[in-house]
């Protein structure tokens, strides 16, 4: 009877975060479902959704480990749209999209290098560091586009548009490359060494350290992999929108970290759910779109945004304090 | 019995200030040795020495009868000496079995982590140093284990590690009583396989029930070294403490 406690008990250990976000989503979805039935059917809402919901995903997923990592970053928002501009601009000059899309990841990788070692090297606030360059790079952006957009419909013809955003059989791809990167992640952040060392690198950097874990690295390479999934959102969004807008992805900053924290990942870092953020990713996205399909005036979005971060925030109180 | 490690006259010195002063201690395989001491006898010295934090200025460092030259934290944790740091350097919000194999994850190519034999080597080393609750396994969160337990899990991190000689830093500190006996449990089963603790506390009563032998330290210089059997009572090894840092 105690060892089944037990085994309930390191379960709940495990997921209860995420069984918790489980919960939110649901009643989520039931009160649209009572508020508007009709709408709820029509299957072009979801599909709206879904077109969303991968650029998300690979915004929020990284910002897990980093947020595990007991460190967090603003200037991934930013990310997004230099990335895109590099991958936009390749593709105007006539340079094959998908040496276009390696060169947007790689530019993304090392924004984030960068934006980490500013932080670990020099011991700036991973918040106001962050909030620094989520500027500046947005003032690069604007400087260099003049605040022009770029229009890249050649894209239209290329494997690569219907590889990564193309419809098969009526299923957006993105939504089958955002879920292979899910499984990816799921498994590099329970049952690979570099996941569990984000863990312990923010449960406790110092005994991280003393165990023999490179506690600088470790959080550079977090760092980094935000800046991999900005410059992958970034590049689809472009990709389906067929256009590159200087302001994009800025839209994203804070619904991106709401996912993240309504999802059950802590503030505090040494914990973290990539199964609870997908329901965090769901409860904004669908959020943003059920509020409409009620019929509520849109001007209610940012309210009921507010109040289910909070709720959610609250309920996640009940799975414990930081254990110290 | 074969001394694993041996300090002869060993010296250090920070600046004009002697630490150590020609202070020679060693440990036999399987014994616990306990090192008893005011503070600033020169005990914190004494252990970053051992385990390779500072070069001796002078004298020896003999490891199973072979004299080391630079002596470093990578040689000592290479002759199996780890230490349990005093604020036992654990993650609370991680399992017991992460903890254990910090840094030190068995893993396939790619980085991925064998996970079902880390919990199956974790549960076989929380058991081997005494762990009987049901309620504990492998999985269980180390935030949700008392201090004493804790110790354990770093007690079973070190045996992990292929500690021969493991450094317990005051691991009684502020533990109940109750928590107090399960970390001599640990510690008498780790003297059961034959590995040996070097014990350090503040507590008489505490070094005296779980050492076979006595080092006291004062002011740098090992000033007495005795045998349990010497000593009848936790009473008589203060007083003994006592007339020897007031005649040194």
């Amino acid at each position: 009877m105690n060892k089944e406690k037990s085994i309930v008990g390191n379960i709940f250990h495990k997921n209860g975060r995420a069984l918790g976000s489980m919960g939110y989503f649901i009643l989520l979805m039931l009160v649209f479902l009572i508020g508007a039935p009709e709408a709820w059917m029509r299957p072009s809402l979801h599909q709206s959704v879904f077109v969303m919901l991968p650029t998300l995903i690979f915004l929020v997923i990284p910002l897990v480990f980093l947020v595990a990592s007991g460190e967090i970053d603003l200037s991934f928002a930013s990310t997004y749209a230099v990335a895109a501009y590099v991958f936009a601009i390749m593709v105007k000059s006539g340079i094959d999209p998908a040496i276009a899309i390696l060169a947007g990841i790689l530019t993304g990788a090392i924004i984030g290098a960068l934006v980490g070692a500013l932080i670990v090297v020099f011991r700036l606030s991973s918040l106001v560091a962050s909030l620094g360059m989520l500027f500046l790079l947005r003032g690069v952006i604007l400087l260099l586009t003049e605040s022009r957009s770029i229009t890249i419909m050649e894209i239209d013809n290329h494997w690569t548009y219907s590889a990564l955003v193309g419809n098969f059989y009526g299923f957006p791809m993105q939504i089958f490359w955002a879920s292979l990167f899910v499984i990816y992640c799921y498994y590099l952040f329970s049952k690979h060494v570099f996941g569990i060392h984000i863990h312990h690198v923010g449960d406790n950097s110092v005994s991280a350290e003393q165990m023999g874990i490179n506690v600088k690295a470790v959080k550079i390479k977090a760092f980094m992999f935000v800046g991999i999934g900005a410059a992958i959102g970034g590049i689809f969004t472009t990709l389906i929108t067929y256009t590159f807008f200087p302001t994009q992805g800025f839209g994203y900053l804070l619904l991106a970290l709401a996912a993240v924290f309504v999802g059950g990942t802590p503030y505090w870092g040494g914990l973290g759910t990539i199964i609870g953020a997908i329901f965090g990713v769901g409860i904004i996205a669908y959020m943003e779109i059920g509020i409409i399909a009620i019929g509520w005036s849109g001007t209610w979005r940012q309210f009921f945004n507010g109040l289910i971060i909070l709720l959610a925030l609250l309920g996640h109180r009940l799975h414990g304090e930081r254990v110290r | 019995m074969e001394k694993i490690i041996e300090l002869k006259n060993v010296t250090k010195r920070f600046g004009g200030i002697t630490a150590l002063n020609k202070a020679s201690l060693y440990v036999e395989q399987g014994e616990v040795v306990g090192l008893i001491g005011d503070n600033g006898a020169g005990k914190s010295t004494l252990i970053k020495t051992l385990v390779g934090v500072y070069g001796p200025d002078e004298g020896e460092i003999i490891i199973r009868g072979n004299k080391v030259l630079n002596w470093t934290a990578l040689k000592a944790r290479e002759s199996g000496i780890e230490t349990v740091f005093q604020d036992r350097a654990l993650c609370p919000q991680q399992s017991i079995v992460w903890n254990i194999f910090m840094g030190k994850e068995l893993t396939y190519p790619f980085g991925f982590v064998r996970e079902k034999e880390q919990i199956s080597e974790a549960n076989r080393l929380i058991r081997e140093i005494g762990f009987t609750s049901k309620l504990i396994d492998a999985e269980s969160p180390v935030g949700n284990l008392s201090g004493g337990e804790r110790q354990g899990v770093a007690i079973a991190r070190a045996i992990y590690n292929n500690a021969e000689l493991i450094i317990l830093d005051e691991p009684t500190n502020a533990l109940s009583l109750n928590e107090t006996q399960k970390v001599f449990e640990f510690v008498n089963n780790v003297k059961k396989s034959n590995r040996s603790v070097l014990f350090i506390g503040h507590n008489i009563y505490h070094v005296y029930d779980i050492s076979d032998r006595f080092v006291i330290l004062d002011r740098g210089e090992v000033v007495h070294q005795l045998n349990k059997e010497e000593v009848k009572t936790p009473e008589e090894l203060m007083k003994i403490m006592r007339d020897t840092i007031k005649k040194h």
